[in-house]
């Protein structure tokens, strides 16, 4: 198998000024770019030995006891770009609590910890490449970037899919909220198309009456085709 | 109109942010005992059966700025001391090739204590020289930053991914340079003098 080359256009640039923090963090010659080997076309594999019975349960994964904030689920599939689903994918999440709060020794922000949130999940897809979480929705939060940038409500991902040329991580936002637009992080994305990608919409089949609302979330990890014409030998 | 292609985009990559740790590395991020098992503490399922030379490569990821970075997350991946992929028939079974580590909160400075791989045999049969693939993320690094490691007592003439860099002095921002018996050093720099060379593959 062969992994496909990343559709740059669509990816954001490592130099977005918008961003200050990339403006010392971005290589300023190109990429060197090369056919895939194997050091990118395999990758770790996680079984379900690994996960904890709430893992994928933030409600609950802290202390047993449960967060304070609007319950939601979180579900989608982890899809290539020929969207077969990927099974096996370990999805990783983290977030602040409902206040917009992290539980992270660096993060000094006002907004109080919830003693019952600790902020982070994980699950491995199904046979179908789903996954779900339970979790309550964080809040939006000021960052040091602009005089008055906030947040937008975000919940981050990490997922490995087959192989270590798939890994990725991005955002997902939720539908309606008025500060995605005005993100410095968000609009690095060069593309408007792709930024619409990351914004889940409320799921009402998916919700529990009395219970919680959903968001359906899709990722699309890089896709891989078969080596059907290899002659050339390398360097040619 | 042409024909439709009815693929699919890759999700657009953001910022892991200043916060990656309470996600990849709960006891890093302060938070011990989150999780019953953590993911890539160590890429050894069990060191003392491990196969191979043990080495610890130590560096720093340093800024454009020449500032060793405390808040960025690496993973690495690679082949066992056989040249042999984990997870492929015959790989050595006290050995996973993954691992994660972060620069130390005083130091700013990694330590990757692993096997030193073996090489593999890729495309048209060429032989790459041992390389561990590393993987960088961190805030201000929109999408994560791919580069190697190779090692400087290794013959590296023949390696197929170093002989596309074109400039020749940017290939020994790739090789760890020795620094002791198993021991090698090996920084990142982001921008600027001397600046890593980072892969699209």
């Amino acid at each position: 198998m062969t992994l496909i080359p990343r559709t740059r256009s669509f990816q954001p640039p490592a130099h977005a000024p918008g961003y200050k923090s990339t403006v010392a963090r971005s290589p300023s010659r190109a990429l060197i770019s090369g056919p895939a080997t194997a050091t990118e076309q395999t990758g770790p594999v996680f079984g379900h030995e690994v996960l904890g019975e709430h893992d994928n349960n933030l409600i609950l994964n802290y202390t047993g006891q449960p967060a304070i904030g609007e319950r939601i689920i979180v579900h989608g599939r982890v899809l290539d770009e020929f969207a077969r689903p990927i099974s096996g994918a370990l999805v990783e999440v983290w977030q602040a609590n409902a206040g917009g709060r992290y539980r992270h020794k660096k993060d000094n922000y006002l907004a109080p910890l919830d003693p019952n949130f600790g902020g982070c999940g994980r699950t491995i897809t199904g046979e179908d490449g789903s996954y779900e979480f339970l979790t309550v929705r964080p809040g939006a939060y000021p960052w040091p970037n602009g005089g008055n940038d906030w947040r937008p409500m975000h919940i981050h991902f990490s997922l490995f899919g087959a192989s270590f040329g798939q890994r990725l991580i991005s955002q997902m936002y939720f539908e309606g909220d008025p500060l995605i637009a005005r993100c410095p992080i968000v609009n690095t994305i060069p593309d408007q198309a792709a930024i619409d990608r990351l914004i889940a919409p409320l799921d009402m089949t998916r919700a529990l009456p009395l219970d919680c609302l959903a968001y359906k979330f899709d990722i699309v990890l890089r896709g891989s085709r078969q080596t059907m014409f290899e002659n050339r030998m390398e360097g040619l | 109109m042409v024909q439709k292609l009815e693929t699919l985009i890759e999700s657009a990559s953001q910022t892991a942010g200043p916060y990656v740790h309470i996600g990849l590395m709960p006891t890093y991020a302060g938070n011990a005992g989150y999780y019953d098992e953590e993911i890539g503490t160590t890429p050894f399922l069990d060191e003392s059966k491990a196969k191979g030379e043990i080495v610890e490569i130590v560096g720093s990821v340093f800024d454009g700025t020449g500032w060793a970075m405390r808040d960025a997350l690496i993973e690495s991946w690679q082949c066992d001391a056989g040249g042999v992929f984990p997870g492929d028939k015959g790989a050595d079974p006290a050995f996973t090739g993954h691992c994660r580590f972060a620069a130390d909160a005083e130091s700013g400075e990694f330590t990757l204590r692993t096997v030193k791989p073996g090489s593999y045999k890729g495309r048209g049969g060429v032989e790459s020289a041992p390389h561990i693939s590393l993987w960088v993320v961190a805030r201000g690094i929109n999408i994560g930053l791919n580069t190697r490691i190779y090692f400087e007592d290794e013959d590296n003439a023949n390696d197929p991914l170093l002989n596309r860099i074109e400039q020749r002095p940017r290939v020994n921002t790739l090789i760890a340079k020795k620094t002791g018996d198993g021991k090698y050093r090996f920084d990142i720099r982001l921008q600027g003098e001397g600046e890593t060379v980072f892969l699209d593959i």
